[in-house]
């Protein structure tokens, strides 16, 4: 596989051209915003938690097709999901995402349950080896962190 | 090439023999930092090797010479810029940003006072906005912007207006985004008329343009080195003497002072004042062969070379993508440098620059240190390409290939 076939996988590919879960939720939904000072890239997260559930979440925004797609796979990861399956998806992506460049080691059976139980999150794991690109994948996740504190 | 030749250029610029992803490099990034020549890094490197000593310290033969080296960069950049007063009103400092700043706390703490106004322009580079705003932190200053109009070139129509109550016209030579080239003689002449005195970015068009600061006839003028084939770490800030010599000291320690007491100092005259601490003293020597280097091709053909460049690269973009490439910045008959910021339709630039990477064509995606000009045309972001003396035709030949690998893949 090359290099660019490893970063922009279909399933990125996919997303980024057909976004799920696009668009605003009115109030009483938070509202968190998120910039990437070092390439303009903007996104705006909308949640909706009730009874500790994410019960709908919706997103808006501008970017490359990785923090597009990175955005939407996030989305579509955690809807419906108690805060706790939130808090810990979350925890797992951004480990995978700063793995400082290193190929994640498939052999290793600890990395592989890893990726398994990220799903289809886990194509954005080729990213990891494009430190520039790793704050346009880790843009809309950082924002839903922050979002979960405000609520 | 019939101005001089690029190809013999090529051959003095060691990076440009990099394969990346097994391509032939293609820098097309001039307008972020310029690729130096052999003459300058080995410049530097003698110094390291036989020359290194302290400035304007020891009397020993080595730190002689290495004052001299430093000396000698400064005579150098004088001559070149053709700076009234020579060298005297050239002070080094760390890149342009720092020159900026020297500008707003040193002459623009002394000089401005509450409801003067700053006129610069919706083009500027953040490092000739953000000091202004945090001038006005401290005194209630009024930094007002010259418009951009829809064909990328400052709007002048209302300029008399604009530059009324105007203490200071802060602009930009030559926009490292647009690639539009302002009318800075006239405008320098329009504002001394209505009593303010001008400030030049010339970042962008040093490397680019011949500068000749008696004829152009401002006030201070700023640039980095290593957009002018020279090193980094080393920029230039320039006044007349006579405005120099009334600025305050800006950094303070040694090397700008004349005298330390138990109660206090004196600062130095002249640009010592503002030199504190070490210099960068191989990077004026690196600095300095850049100068020579430069002088040894032509300004005025190194000009000449971009706009050869820059009017094929339009037309055969403009050709082969029929409007789904949209250059933002003048067309090709327009006063315009080499660069050329891009915005492909449904590609995101950085996704545009990671294939270009794949064949090793190096492009700056990203807003280019100028949001509000950006925001301006409603873009996040553009793709840009930018040339310099070492750039063939065979390099756009590469740009064009990477977009179409682009728009392809992106579909």
């Amino acid at each position: 596989m090359s290099n660019l076939e490893n970063l922009y996988k279909e399933i990125i590919l996919d997303h980024y051209r057909t976004p799920r879960n696009r668009g605003e939720l009115p109030p009483p939904a938070s509202k968190t915003e998120g910039f990437n000072p070092l390439c303009g890239d903007e996104l705006t997260v909308y949640l909706n938690v009730t009874d500790g559930v994410v019960a709908d979440i919706k997103i808006t925004g501008q970017g490359c097709s990785i923090s597009q797609a990175s955005s939407s796979l996030m989305s579509v990861a955690v809807k419906g999901r108690t805060l706790d399956e939130v808090r810990e998806v979350l925890a797992k992506f951004k480990n995978m995402m700063t793995l400082d460049g290193e190929v994640v080691d498939l052999t290793d059976p600890l990395n592989r349950d890893v990726l398994r139980s990220l799903g289809e999150l886990a194509a954005l794991q080729g990213v990891s080896k494009f430190p520039v690109r790793i704050k346009c994948a880790t843009l809309a996740w950082n924002t839903l962190s922050q979002g979960l504190e405000e609520n | 090439m019939s101005y001089f030749n690029a190809v013999r250029v090529r051959e003095d610029i060691p990076a440009l023999t990099r394969i990346i992803n097994g391509r032939p490099i293609t820098y097309l990034d001039s307008g972020a930092s310029t690729l130096p020549p052999r003459s300058v890094i080995e410049a530097m490197d003698t110094y390291y090797r036989l020359r290194h000593a302290n400035v304007h310290r020891g009397v020993y033969q080595t730190a002689n010479e290495a004052t001299d080296a430093y000396e000698g960069a400064r005579e150098a950049v004088a001559q070149f810029l053709n700076a009234p007063g020579g060298a005297e009103g050239v002070v080094f400092t760390k890149n342009c940003t720092e020159s900026f700043n020297l500008l707003a706390k040193s002459w623009g703490v002394a000089n401005l006072r509450d409801g003067d106004v700053v006129l610069i322009s919706e083009m500027e580079h953040h490092a000739n906005i953000v000091p202004w705003f945090q001038l006005r932190e401290s005194v209630d200053l009024e930094v007002r912007f010259i418009p951009v109009d829809d064909n990328f070139e400052l709007d002048l129509t209302n300029i008399d207006e604009l530059l009324r109550g105007v203490k200071l016209l802060s602009l930009t030579a030559m926009s490292n985004v647009l690639g539009t080239i302002n009318p800075v003689k006239s405008l320098a002449r329009l504002a001394h008329e209505h009593g303010a005195l001008v400030a030049i970015d010339a970042s962008q068009s040093v490397g680019h343009l011949p500068i000749d600061l008696v004829d152009l006839d401002v006030d201070f003028m700023m640039f980095s080195g290593h957009k002018m084939l020279g090193p980094t770490g080393i920029g230039v800030f320039w006044t007349r003497p006579e405005i120099l010599n009334a600025m305050p000291p800006f950094l303070g320690g040694g090397g700008m002072i004349a005298d330390v007491r138990l109660d206090g100092y004196t600062p130095a005259t002249g640009f010592t004042r503002f030199e504190a601490g070490t210099p960068m003293i191989a990077e004026a020597v690196g600095l300095h062969a850049a100068v020579r280097y430069l002088e040894g091709l032509g300004m005025a053909n190194i000009e000449a070379h971009d706009r050869e460049l820059t009017v094929d690269a339009i037309s055969r973009l403009n050709d082969q993508f029929d409007g789904r490439v949209r250059i933002i910045g003048p067309a090709a008959h327009a006063e315009r440098g080499g660069v050329l910021s891009l915005d492909v339709e449904g590609v995101h630039p950085h996704d545009i620059a990671q294939v270009l990477d794949e064949i090793g064509v190096c492009v700056r995606p990203g807003h280019h240190c100028a949001k509000p000009l950006m925001k301006k045309f409603n873009l996040a972001a553009t793709a840009r390409a930018s040339y310099g003396p070492y750039s063939l035709p065979s390099d756009t030949d590469a740009l064009l290939e990477g977009l179409q690998r682009a728009i392809t893949f992106f579909g």
